[in-house]
């Protein structure tokens, strides 16, 4: 397993022209499948359109503790970007103005970012955001002892933590991860347990992300909650909440792989059979807003890795302006197969 | 003629044979999806057994819908290998037990 990003091993694919360029030609240019854009007209639906907007992601920098195969943000140890203090600022100033309901804290791993809990404070004082999320790779809780108290802190302001967990064996989580992730992982879990996360009676959440490590779907999500549950709690004693099965985008470190393991056509091809317009009305761009580490807005975080800022005059959240944002055009490519893909099922799915 | 008896490709044109004889593919689909739904057997026991019979009756296409299916459920690789050993097992205890009948033969006709 690789321990460098994309970027840092200076690979074609770290340019996100390249990425476009990948996800644009090839087989759709070949007509061999219709494009995002022809798939949804094929089901009367004209365009993607904002919503209100309720969620605000914010990626506050690409440095992350792991390395993970699958990564759609080419994180890691090796990227220094990090969201200045002035733009955290405009960012607060953002949630107040807008009413903005839920802030949703990403990255790398938002808990490096040096002024990561001074925000958390901000938003819950400032602020009337009602939810605070953090993506959090359980691993980082261990990773220093710096970071030893953070389960006490994030229950202390409220926060919703949401964490990838690709399997609740070691084996395929080590591989998509990398070797020793499973065991401190699980370690974490339980941590957060003991702090009250995920317990059935308790008001603090946890949920886990599941993303196949492969190039295949994730089957149907309740079934894959059922066997998560049961094995996390017969093996280490683990609750949480709810599980997540999402399908991984072909982007960045995925799309590299699909491309190395010459699984690009085939995955595609699942993913557009996969299609579901219903998904398609809900995708996230809907209601959430992304901004990246240099206070750029963008539809979402894929959108931000790719490079496709807001189609708007002022794509700067220093200039936000909710008028002009809800009347934008949403940045579609391919990779947007990837938000609409229902279920997985086998060959059902071709013969039905 | 193409060179391969066997194409991937195929596998996605499987609901073509109903272009043919519309009500007897109509009723095979909806018999199969019938029969892999949640029941007495749950949906992920059902894919199990469908890749050891995949193997016994060394089809291609099930092999690959039902490795895959198996993947989308989160089952192991030690599982679905020992499916596969239940399928050989069976496959060559159903072989080796054709022997009585070979034995019984035998010795009927042997003085
Ligand atoms: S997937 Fe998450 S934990 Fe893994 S490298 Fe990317 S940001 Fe870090
Ligand atoms: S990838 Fe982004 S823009 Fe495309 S459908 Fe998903 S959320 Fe919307």
């Amino acid at each position: 397993m690789a321990t460098k990003s994309l970027k840092a091993r200076k690979s074609a694919l770290s340019n996100t022209e390249k990425q476009l360029d990948v996800l644009s030609n090839s087989i759709f240019k070949a007509g061999v499948l219709p494009t995002f854009k022809q798939k949804l007209h094929a089901h009367q639906i004209e365009e993607i359109k904002p919503n209100v907007l309720q969620v605000l992601q914010i990626n506050m920098g690409y440095m992350c503790n792991q390395v993970c195969a699958h990564c759609h943000v080419d994180a890691g140890p090796d990227r220094k970007e990090m969201m200045s203090r002035q733009t955290l600022q405009q960012c607060l100033t953002v949630m107040q103005t807008e009413k903005i309901e839920t802030v949703d804290l990403t990255g790398g791993a938002p808990e490096m970012h040096p002024d990561f809990r001074w925000f958390i404070q901000e938003i819950r004082t400032q602020t009337s955001v009602q939810e605070i999320i953090v993506r959090s790779n359980l691993t980082i809780l261990l990773a220093n002892k710096k970071y030893y108290d953070l389960p006490d802190f994030f229950a202390e302001h409220r926060v919703h933590i949401v964490s990838s967990l690709p399997f609740y064996k070691r084996n395929k989580t080590d591989r998509q991860r990398g070797s020793g992730v499973f065991d401190t992982s699980i370690k974490a879990l339980q941590k957060l347990n003991a702090t009250g996360y995920g317990k059935p009676d308790s008001s603090l959440i946890l949920d886990l992300v599941y993303n196949p490590s492969g190039a295949f779907l994730p089957g149907d999500q309740k079934a894959l909650e059922e066997d998560f549950k049961k094995a996390l709690l017969n093996d280490f004693g683990i609750e949480f909440n709810q599980l997540f099965a999402l399908a991984n985008l072909p982007i960045s470190r995925f799309l590299d792989y699909l491309i190395a393991s010459e699984n690009f056509e085939e995955y595609m091809t699942a993913l557009v059979e996969a299609f579901n317009p219903v998904a398609a009305k809900n995708v996230m761009c809907t209601n959430t807003l992304s901004v990246s580490w240099e206070g750029y807005l963008f539809d979402c975080d894929f959108n931000q890795m790719l490079d496709l800022k807001v189609d708007t005059a002022h794509p700067h959240i220093s200039q936000f302006n909710s008028q002009l944002l809800q009347k934008r055009k949403i940045q579609i490519s391919q990779h947007c197969y990837g938000c609409t893909a229902g279920a997985g099922s086998s060959c059902q799915g071709s013969i039905a | 003629m193409k060179k391969e008896y066997y194409n991937p490709e195929d596998l996605k044109k499987f609901g073509e044979i109903s272009k043919w004889n519309k009500e007897l593919g109509d009723r095979f689909f909806e018999y199969y999806n019938k029969v892999f739904e949640e029941g007495a057997l749950t949906a992920r026991e059902k894919s199990l057994i469908a890749l050891a019979v995949a193997h016994v009756v060394q089809c291609p296409y099930c092999i690959d819908a039902y490795t895959k299916d198996g993947l989308q459920r989160g089952i192991e690789n030690e599982e679905m290998m020992e499916a596969v050993h239940v399928g050989a097992a069976i496959k060559g205890g159903a072989v080796l037990v054709h022997g009585v009948q070979m034995m019984n033969r035998h010795d009927q006709l042997s003085m």
